[in-house]
């Protein structure tokens, strides 16, 4: 952990936005020529430092949603600001790690984490050298010269995640990073972002279906409703004590009183989602 | 099946394709072979011919002319179909412009173009290494042109959320995704290389493979259009091996058919 915490330099302070979304609609224009609304008026704005979770139906427009924040889709109608200033392309302070394979197949898991640093300009020698200690933190140590069709699912995702951490990003968009984790591997792994996140305190906004996992990670919890033009219909802060243990804070009352709450809310919709693309 | 099963039946098919050949040829059946050598050679002709060719060393120089040809035609139509195939991927308007004549060149066949050649560059080799290029060129631009085109979106996407110019992308992703596409097709481009080569040498030239066998053929030595065949084989064999060889290498990084994964 020691290497994050000499790396990040400043510390923001909490009270400036880190990502700011103004109003936000995004449409996508399908084959037949017509528009598709996916996500309609969603306004949502992430303190430096804060890590959010993003809880939907599936197809709610969640990852929709992370690409404009990311600056790789435009939106339609609205505004995107990062650290209070508009964006125009690509968020350069933001690292992503995304919910299909993104890992470069033709590279080795230890080149695959290095060369999220050799494009920056550090040499080969000390990049390999420090991506070797990030596969060993996502436990992943001696699986360097695999390529990526040798690593499952869940392995694979721990590489993007250790290619992401490595650049040390102060936003940090992560979509579905533990879905084909198991039980406790995502434990671990959860533990693991904790660790890092309060070494070195990123603005996060994580994507998940899991409503225990957001509680159990974030400070706040924004519920999108089924889509089409899904908008954003909750927000719920996390009153939690830090540090956590994702095992031990499911048994703890306050996680099961807002837990509780923010499904009755949810149920709803998931149900609505179904319904919508089965029909 | 174990390998040494494996290439024993191999070799037991061609021990019988052999012996059929050869009896059928010299075993007299009613005063004649039912097959008859004039046409058919026979296997013992055809391996004395072999032999002479490699004791007397006169066959080197053949060999070393076609292989010359398809290794030079190798080389310029794969650098040219890279560049160009790169090249199109990247400007989709240059594409569109030239995307009719593409076509149109790719839809020719090659074979017409060999008089022309033959006016153009000589019998030289020259002529030879031309149509080869023509037969290659095409094969690599095609398979480079998609290896850029059908980079994964999220995979690209990536590239830039960590940071890569344009240039970094083309090092890192647009290139190592049109190799493995070209190196696909490795085995087909080698392929056509000699077919290249060789047809260029039948149509008209002084040495070569080719030119061997339609030296025997035009004095109907059908022993010499069998060795020379068959020496042609065995080269496009061992050159098909070290192809593999080298794909092996390069394409560490692939799953292979058999343990993909869904
Ligand atoms: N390029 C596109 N063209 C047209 N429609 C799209 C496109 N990308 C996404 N959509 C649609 O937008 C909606 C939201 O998609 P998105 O990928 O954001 O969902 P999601 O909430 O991330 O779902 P999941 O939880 O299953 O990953 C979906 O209905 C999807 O069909
Ligand atoms: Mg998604």
């Amino acid at each position: 952990m020691s290497h994050v915490a000499t790396v990040s330099t400043e510390q923001p302070s909490v009270s400036a936005s880190a990502v700011t979304l103004a109003d936000v609609t995004v449409a996508f224009r399908l084959a037949d020529r017509s528009l598709f609304t996916a996500v309609q008026h969603a306004s949502l704005d992430i303190a430096a430092g804060e890590f959010v979770a993003i809880v939907g139906p599936t197809g709610c427009g969640k990852s929709t949603l992370l690409n404009v924040a990311a600056g790789l889709i435009a939106p339609a109608a609205g505004t995107v600001a990062i650290g209070g200033h508009r964006l125009d392309g690509l968020n350069r302070q933001a690292g992503y790690l995304f919910q299909s394979d993104a890992l470069f197949p033709w590279k080795t898991a230890l080149d695959n984490v290095a060369i999220g640093l050799e494009v920056g300009g550090v040499s080969s020698e000390e990049a390999r050298g420090r991506a070797a200690q990030w596969l060993a933190r996502v436990g992943l140590g001696s699986f360097g010269g695999r390529y990526p069709h040798m690593l499952s699912g869940g392995q694979r995702k721990r590489v993007g995640l250790a290619q992401v951490l490595i650049r040390d990003p102060q936003i940090l968009l992560m979509d579905e990073p533990f879905g084909p984790l198991d039980a406790q591997t995502r434990q671990i792994m959860g533990n693991l972002l904790l660790d890092l996140w309060s070494a070195a305190r990123k603005a996060v906004i994580f994507i998940t279906h899991d409503l225990e996992e957001a509680i159990a990670l974030s400070d706040r919890v924004v519920i999108m409703s089924a889509g089409p033009a899904a908008r954003i219909i909750g927000d719920w802060k996390v009153p939690l004590p830090r540090p956590r243990d994702i095992a031990e804070i499911k048994l703890e009352r306050g996680f099961h009183e807002l837990h509780r709450e923010i499904w009755q809310s949810l149920k709803a919709e998931v149900i609505k989602g179904y319904e919508q693309t089965g029909g | 099946m174990p390998r040494l099963k494996l290439t024993a039946l191999q070799l037991l098919v061609a021990l019988v394709t052999i012996v059929l050949w050869h009896l059928l040829t010299t075993i007299p059946v009613g005063g004649k072979p039912l097959v008859p050598p004039f046409f058919f050679s026979t296997p013992g002709d055809v391996a004395a011919r072999v032999y002479k060719w490699f004791y007397e060393g006169t066959i080197w120089r053949h060999l070393w002319i076609t292989l010359t040809e398809a290794t030079l035609a190798f080389i310029i139509g794969s650098a040219g179909g890279v560049l160009v195939g790169f090249w199109f991927a990247r400007q989709p308007l240059v594409a569109d412009v030239f995307d009719p004549y593409v076509k149109m060149a790719n839809a020719l066949p090659r074979i017409v173009l060999a008089p022309i050649f033959t006016l153009w560059f000589g019998l030289g080799i020259l002529s030879k290494v031309a149509l080869g290029v023509t037969l290659v060129f095409f094969i690599v631009f095609f398979n480079v042109y998609q290896g850029v085109k059908e980079v994964s979106p999220t995979v690209l996407a990536n590239a830039r959320m960590l940071g890569m110019s344009e240039r970094q992308l083309m090092r890192h992703v647009y290139w190592p995704s049109a190799l493995s596409w070209m190196f696909s097709s490795l085995h087909t481009s080698v392929g056509f290389a000699v077919v290249g080569a060789v047809v260029g040498e039948y149509l008209g030239s002084a040495a070569g493979l080719g030119y061997l066998i339609l030296q025997a053929e035009g004095t109907f030595d059908i022993a010499g259009v069998f060795a020379g065949m068959f020496v042609l084989a065995v080269f496009v064999i061992v050159i098909d091996i070290l192809v593999t060889m080298v794909e092996r290498r390069l394409l560490v990084w692939r799953p292979l058919a058999a343990d993909a994964r869904p």
